[in-house]
């Protein structure tokens, strides 16, 4: 395997608020290659989008703060590095699309400005140059028109339109990370599958690493060479794609897949998770799934798991794993 | 008594877009299209759809949340449209809502005992004594316990705010339930127990339910027939097991294979559409998907396919099954 792109080891990101100390990302360790697409999946809580915010450092201080741990981002520490440097990296080597396109798009602004702005920012560009490669952007993602579409604001776009936009400004510098954040939660299923094989195809061609965030096992399965299974603040469980669908070790990941309905087959009762997702700041000592956990034992509530090895490539954060 | 609970025929609405100089109706946003279906005695039957296809407007229309423009509603042997106020008013007791948000569709500044003997007020029903009793029985039913009553909406998770918005619907002992994408906000751990709520629910106490969503899989799972709706329109309608092995709509076949598995041996042909859902406002002649549909003929550009039984029970409306 190539060298990674992004080490993050044992990041611990905390919220400082009125309630106390809250760990939303509790040692959290994720490596990224040259190439690879690695998911994080998780419900709500689960602290999947903070870790993808202090990658980028966007987690808005106070109350958010890194604590503790590194983000080697092609060696270089980011949790050392200083805004200057920050903004140097944002946009340019590290690239970010969030889950809903209109929000991350300024409504007051052309599509050619808001692109163009990415590229002048980063590169040596005149505002012809930037615009050419504007259109040369909308081009490569799909959009219709483009010539005429660089001129049109936001508001005139469709949902998988815009979606698409964000992609465009995201891969105008040619990053070498990208990070999706729930990319395709907010759009059609019709319109999800043209934005999964766009990225797919991007990846494939530009060999960009990327980092995806959703809850949809169905996305991971497409999009996915790695996946890594959160549960409050915590990696439970990695591993390839593969070995995580279809022999799952954590009693959490084993439980969400089971919870899911199938579109092959008609099941007369869904399993489910009992209880809910544990408040963040609320955790007690040992598993933190335990309290929902069938199979728990006197241990389990106890004694935190670490990642124990089940097979290469493979660890899960449970005793039963042993 | 009939074995359809609801049958609506022909329904439609449609909203004005007004604009010029004089504010005057310059087009129709066509919402619903003339749509009709039939709902049995408790049956799920699933909507589904993509966003602005109608499936929600279908739903509150029903209830006449929102008045349709045209159609007949029969539920129960009454015609819905023909009602004046305060006969709607009591039919409302039989046909109940869950709506998607539940943290929007809870009073805020209400407790959960106030936001569940509302109905029972509203209604004239029982003592106070008796409504409380209901309320804590019914807290009960949907997996709470009566200790919740005093509490505030802000204080509950997304889960259990969406059992709340059911018992709610269920104080009335209603027939009909709309469930307009009850379970889309919640997490899927949290869904399938809300999931499985609503079927034991509906086994205890005999209920029917129109089930809107845009998720195919959840769909399939608590359904017993589905509707697929594109542009304002029903497309296909049959039994569920049929739907997904047998779609004979391009729309639905292409909607089919586009939603992600979580199984990765799972190799299906994927039919990825081109193009957005056109504009209600300015929906494209004859049949609506001919736009995006990859087996378009010329016919389809100008003449609208009849929704029609191409099989026992399995109702289409495309040209490709049309009988010369």
């Amino acid at each position: 395997m190539s060298q990674p792109v992004l080490q993050i080891e044992n990041l611990q990101t905390h919220f400082f608020t009125d309630r106390g100390q809250v760990p939303a990302v509790d040692g959290v360790s994720i490596t990224v290659h040259k190439g690879e697409v690695v998911g994080i999946v998780g419900e709500s809580g689960c602290g999947k989008s903070v870790t993808s915010l202090s990658i980028m450092k966007l987690v808005p201080n106070p109350p958010g703060k890194i604590v503790g741990g590194a983000i080697r981002f092609k060696g270089e520490d980011l949790v050392l590095a200083s805004e200057k440097r920050m903004r140097e990296i944002r946009g340019n080597e590290i690239a970010m699309i969030f889950q809903e396109p209109m929000t991350s798009l300024n409504p007051v602004f052309t599509i050619g400005d808001q692109i163009g702005e990415a590229i002048r920012l980063h590169t040596k560009t005149s505002k012809k140059e930037a615009r050419q490669k504007s259109i040369e952007m909308l081009k490569k993602v799909g959009i219709p028109r483009a010539e005429a579409i660089v001129d049109e604001y936001p508001h005139q776009l469709s949902g998988g339109m815009r979606q698409r936009v964000m992609i465009a400004m995201a891969m105008a510098c040619n990053p070498e990370l990208l990070i999706a954040d729930e990319p395709t939660t907010a759009l059609d299923v019709t319109i999800q599958a043209q934005i999964l094989d766009l990225m797919r195809q991007l990846n494939q061609e530009a060999d960009t690493a990327v980092l995806l965030i959703t809850h949809d096992l169905g996305v991971v399965a497409q999009m996915c060479h790695r996946v890594v299974v959160m549960y409050a603040g915590n990696v439970i469980e990695e591993g390839d794609v593969r070995t995580i669908l279809k022999n799952p070790k954590h009693p959490y990941t084993i439980g969400l897949l089971n919870s899911l309905p199938k579109l092959e087959e008609s099941q007369e009762r869904l399993y489910s998770i009992p209880g809910n997702v544990p408040i963040p700041g609320s955790l007690t000592a040992g598993c933190r799934f335990a309290p929902r956990c069938e199979q728990a034992m006197d241990r389990c509530r106890q004694e935190m798991p670490e990642l124990i090895p089940v097979e290469e490539n493979h660890r899960s954060r449970c005793w039963l794993s042993i | 008594m009939t074995e359809e609970l609801l049958v609506v025929s022909n329904l439609k609405k449609y909203y004005p877009i007004t604009g010029g100089v004089l504010g005057g109706e310059i087009g129709t946003v066509k919402a619903v299209d003339d749509i009709s279906f039939s709902v049995k005695r408790g049956e799920t039957l699933g909507l589904v759809g993509e966003s602005g296809c109608g499936k929600s407007t279908t739903g509150r229309s029903l209830l006449r949340l929102i008045e349709p423009t045209s159609g007949e509603i029969r539920f129960d042997g009454v015609d819905v449209m023909k009602l004046k106020h305060e006969d709607l008013r009591k039919i409302r007791r039989d046909m109940q809502i869950v709506f998607q948000d539940p943290f929007a569709s809870l009073n805020p500044r209400h407790n959960v005992e106030k936001i569940l003997e509302e109905p029972l007020i509203v209604h004239k029903i029982g003592t106070p004594a008796e409504r409380k009793k209901r309320v804590a029985k019914m807290l009960e039913v949907v997996g709470l316990s009566s200790y919740h009553a005093r509490r505030y909406p802000h204080q509950f998770s997304g889960g259990q705010r969406q059992r709340i918005g059911i018992a709610r619907a269920l104080m009335l002992n209603p027939k009909l339930i709309v469930a307009d994408e009850p379970v889309s906000a919640l997490d899927v751990s949290i869904q399938s127990q809300v999931l499985n709520l609503m079927q034991d629910l509906q086994k205890e106490m005999g209920l029917t339910y129109l089930f809107i969503a845009h998720d195919l899989s959840v769909v399939r799972h608590i359904s017993d027939r589905v509707g697929v709706m594109y542009l304002g329109r029903i497309v296909e309608l049959t039994t569920s097991n049929q739907l997904y092995t047998n779609p004979l709509h391009p729309y639905t076949q292409a909607l089919l294979s586009a939603v992600p598995t979580p199984d990765p041996d799972v190799v299906r042909e994927r039919i990825i559409l081109e193009g957005d859902v056109p504009s209600p406002a300015n929906p494209p002649g004859g049949c609506t998907f001919h736009t995006r549909c990859p087996k378009a003929k010329e016919e389809c550009k100008t003449v609208r396919p009849q929704f029609q039984e191409v099989e026992l029970g399995h109702f289409v409306a495309c040209h490709l099954y049309s009988q010369a």
